[in-house]
């Protein structure tokens, strides 16, 4: 049995508290590098672990550690981006809610590696109860002189605030969090130069998701080797996977990186339920294209997904069962790409809208001939000319679409109907905000 | 300060002063937080938006004089996010998540539930001003899905039938 290590408290009483999680070993990894590790060693061990970064991109994390500048006057922040917001993705929310001083815990590591005496927690709005559970913890932690001034005896200082999103997935996007901290709209900046070098108000940062950070405790109080340990070659570490969907048994997942799709899907999911055929899975929320059935036995792994022409993103494995109408699940996720467009470059803005507005007519049944290959020709218009990735993923998670189920939307069109008779609601459906 | 707000922004709130006061001092408080005051502009929001219920162009003006910005500084980030209310809404707030998880779950059933039971559009409010429905971008909740939050409170999840019928009559008593 895979031993549980960042959920290892989820089912533990009040394990947001600061008394039980110290009962467990909790800041002991701090106060160790406090007293035992250099900053510099402590970057070292995590490039040892080959921890890379679990919000999507996949960045060796104690190699972006080590692009913070050791000479600069200015300070140094570290940000969390705690703005969960991929459809399909939910572990950063658990960690948050059960077991919070775990992310503390990472964030003052990391602070420590890179001499940052303010760190942010950007978490997003809806996660008003998590906002309130992280906000009672750090209280906690400053009562206990685990922040503020001089921390358990150390010459380290370090003060933690949250700050709420309100609702914009493009906040997830590290320059545009960063935007959005300054008090700005929460468009992404032009990189380079990157937050190492130029980050918040123009110092050098530090942003990483929060499962990355709660991993970091762990490294130090176990070993670069440890982790490594753990999981593929090319998949360090435990990792959380979200399972959602047509799935027996939903939720979040802790288990080795890069194990097989089919093994996450159907031993730990169970399957799709009532005994029906799983007809295709988005892999890692859903700027990840969808895989076919047929592609399950393939590892969760960074390397693997991208040759079969997806990615492991952010490991929120969503499961579409055979009645699932794809061109209604492609239509909602474009929905989202182009509703959630922060507008600050025309190929995303406009090319999505457009996107939706075709695909919306197609599953509405009143598709004509060429609107595929139109989808096509608006495709190689919008991917690689937008200003961040929020216009690719919307590209991505279209093509894996049409990609994999053409005949789907070609039955669309010819036949001017769902072919499966299965979409879930009667209306022709635009979601609309009050 | 220069700067205008659009004419179709609420001008005033309807509160006693008294409560305007807390929220600068607790304003004032927050900006410290930071570097620059101008960062305190969306914490700003949230504290009036939980005061009033939304944003009125008075309260982007008193929250442009606080942090020394101009009142469409602070207009362009209120109007931004989709959190941010800058018209009054209904007392409770429900936001039904219809993304692609909950979808895949019925969540466009539970909507036209509640506009059904509510007798109002998505995105409408209802005469008594008791209900605003909304959609939502997923709320981080897919496995528990469909899932709906009402205001700013815990979310409702694993919906069905009969259990949005029990929040819906919970609310209104």
């Amino acid at each position: 049995m895979f031993e549980q290590t960042l959920l290892k408290n989820i089912n533990v009483k009040d394990a947001n508290h600061l008394a039980v999680y110290r009962a467990g070993g909790g800041y002991e990894a701090l106060d160790k590098a406090l007293q035992e590790i250099e900053p510099e060693q402590l970057i070292d061990l995590v490039k040892q672990s080959s921890l890379c970064g679990r919000g999507g991109a996949g960045f060796a994390t104690g190699l972006k550690w080590s692009f913070i500048p050791k000479d600069s006057p200015l300070p140094k922040f570290v940000c969390c981006n705690a703005d969960e917001s991929e459809p399909g993705t939910f572990k950063d929310r658990v960690i948050i809610e059960k077991d919070p001083h775990q992310l503390i815990e990472g964030i003052a590591l990391c602070c420590y590696a890179v001499g940052a005496k303010t760190a942010y927690v950007y978490i997003r709005a809806e996660y008003s109860v998590g906002a309130k559970i992280l906000q009672q913890a750090l209280d906690e932690c400053y009562q206990q002189g685990l922040l503020g001034k001089n921390i358990l005896g150390s010459k380290f200082d370090l003060d933690v605030y949250i700050h709420r999103g309100a609702g914009a997935y493009i906040c997830g996007e590290e320059t545009a969090l960063l935007q959005s901290l300054e008090g700005f709209r929460g468009q992404p900046r032009l990189k380079p130069p990157f937050p190492a070098i130029s980050g918040l108000y123009a110092s050098p940062t530090v942003i990483n998701n929060v499962e990355t950070l709660a991993c970091i405790p762990h490294i130090v109080a176990r070993g670069a080797q440890w982790f490594k340990d753990i999981g593929s070659p090319s998949e360090s570490g435990p990792r959380l996977y979200c399972l959602s969907g047509r799935i027996c048994n939903p939720g979040v997942y802790e288990l080795p990186g890069g194990i097989s799709l089919r093994e996450l899907v159907e031993q730990h999911g169970g399957g799709a339920p009532n005994g029906k055929r799983i007809k295709a899975v988005i892999p890692g929320g859903i700027s990840a294209p969808m895989l076919p059935e047929s592609a399950l036995d393939i590892a969760m792994d960074l390397d693997e997904l991208k040759a079969a022409g997806s990615m492991l993103g952010s490991a929120g494995v969503i499961v579409m069962d055979e009645d699932t109408c794809i061109v209604k699940v492609t239509q909602r996720m474009l929905w989202f790409f182009h509703y959630e467009s922060c507008g600050k470059c025309a190929p995303c803005r406009e090319g999505l809208s457009w996107v939706f507005k075709l695909l919306q007519r197609i599953e509405a049944g009143d598709g004509k001939s060429g609107d595929i290959e139109e989808l096509e020709r608006l495709s190689g218009g919008i991917f690689g000319n937008c200003f961040c990735p929020l216009g690719d993923g919307a590209i991505m998670a279209l093509r894996g679409a049409i990609t994999h189920f053409r005949d789907e939307f070609i039955n669309h069109i010819d036949k001017g109907c769902c072919p499966n008779g299965t979409s879930l609601s009667s209306t022709s459906f635009l979601p609309s905000q009050a | 300060m220069e700067g205008r707000l659009p004419k179709n922004t609420p001008p005033t709130n309807q509160a006693p002063p008294n409560k305007a006061i807390g929220l600068k001092t607790q304003i004032d408080a927050i900006a410290t937080h930071y570097a620059r005051r101008r960062s305190a502009i969306m914490p700003a929001l949230h504290l009036y938006q939980a005061e009033y219920g939304y944003i009125s162009r008075q309260s982007m003006e008193e929250v442009a004089e606080l942090l020394d910005v101009a009142p469409v500084q602070v207009y362009e980030v209120a109007s931004f996010y989709h959190q941010f209310n800058t018209k009054p809404i209904g007392t409770h707030h429900l936001q039904v998540c219809t993304s692609v998880s909950c979808m895949l779950m019925g969540a466009d059933c539970r909507l036209e539930q509640l506009e059904r039971d509510l007798d109002i559009e998505c995105g409408e409010t209802t005469a008594d001003n008791k209900f605003t429905l909304s959609t939502v971008e997923c709320l981080g909740s897919c496995g528990t899905a469909p899932v709906m939050q009402v205001n700013n409170e815990a979310y409702s999840e694993n919906l069905t039938e009969q259990t949005l019928d029990d929040i819906l009559r919970s609310l209104n008593n």
